[in-house]
């Protein structure tokens, strides 16, 4: 099973890279773009008996590494469809 | 002084520490390999700059889990001085022993320069031999030191005095322009609650002779020396 974990920093953190980013697509002259926030995304390939199971092992290591919690929430998706990414 | 630089995959600092502690300073200085599980009997320990792990997820995030890091922290639990330089300052951030975290820097480049910080407090292991007040000139090189907390931690380590170091101008204030990544409070410099724990982005151990261009960052040695010195004559009594 695959949890998909976004991590983002949190909406009172200021997002230099982010601003960075949005400021280089003004000057491409996408001005629709208000705003842009930088995250980090990870696969997690989890080898789980049920969604709930794969979830809680995702949510353990959001906490414990993927994210910071000073500075960062997390999103966790489970797509249970997904095929382990062959070796 | 026996000092233990703590060397982690990506560590390049670590040799910069152990020069100033054994050739500039003349006290002991060992390696400690990040896989070890023994401090090697040091009274002081140095978690050096550089690029732990690559920086690889956030910086320190990984190093933090390096078996070492269980007696670093036995070790500042039981109140032995640590200091985080930079890289190590990072490393102390991700493990908890100092509150807050490091963003990119308000420029989003990589700042390489000397710059000014004063010392708030003289009653760390490592400020001990410095004047409250006295400017550093010092260098900084770092892409993530732009030094985050939420406005409670921030209000707290200010009432705590756990302020150690702040980014100033060579006159001594803390002004926006003096400030080179976008931290708080202009914020440089930590200590923990018990005041044993100390890091900061400027590398004191680079400015140690005036070959250097500075020799105003061996004062922070010179204090771990002289806080383990008096410690030992007080322990002895």
């Amino acid at each position: 099973m695959r949890a998909r974990v976004f991590v983002t920093l949190k909406p009172s953190v200021f997002d230099p890279q982010g601003t960075t980013v949005a400021e280089a697509l003004h000057t491409l002259g996408y001005a629709a773009v208000r705003d842009v926030r930088q995250g980090k995304y990870f696969e997690l390939d989890i080898e789980a008996p049920t969604p709930d199971e794969a979830r809680r092992i995702a949510a353990a290591a959001a906490e414990k590494l993927l994210a910071n919690p000073v500075i960062e929430s997390y999103r966790i998706e489970i797509d249970t469809t997904a095929e382990a990414v062959a070796r | 002084m026996r000092a233990a630089v703590v060397v982690f995959p990506g560590s390049n600092c670590d040799h910069d520490a152990y020069h100033a502690v054994k050739h500039v300073l003349g006290q002991e200085a060992v390696f400690v390999w990040h896989k070890d599980t023994s401090l090697a009997g040091a009274d002081a320990i140095i978690l050096p700059g550089g690029f732990a792990h690559g920086d690889y997820l956030r910086t320190g995030a990984i190093a933090r889990f390096s078996p070492i890091m269980q007696e670093v922290r036995r070790f500042a639990d039981a109140g032995g001085p640590v200091l985080g330089i930079c890289n190590g300052f990072q490393v102390l951030l991700e493990a908890g022993l100092l509150p807050g975290a490091m963003l990119r820097n308000r420029s989003v480049k990589f700042q390489c320069e000397h710059v000014f910080v004063r010392v708030e407090h003289a009653d760390t292991p490592f400020t001990v031999a410095c004047r409250p007040g006295q400017v550093l000139k010092i260098p900084i090189a770092h892409g993530e030191g732009n030094y985050y907390a939420e406005p409670e931690v921030v209000d707290r380590l200010e009432r705590n005095r756990q302020v150690i170091f702040r980014y100033t101008t060579a006159a001594g204030e803390a002004t926006q322009e003096a400030n080179p990544n976008g931290s708080l409070h202009n914020i440089a410099g930590l200590c923990s609650e018990a005041r044993n724990v100390v890091g900061l982005m400027p590398h004191p151990e680079r400015a140690c002779e005036i070959a250097l261009g500075s020799a105003d960052g061996l004062v922070v040695l010179e204090s771990a020396v002289q806080s383990v010195t008096q410690g030992a004559v007080a322990a002895a009594r």
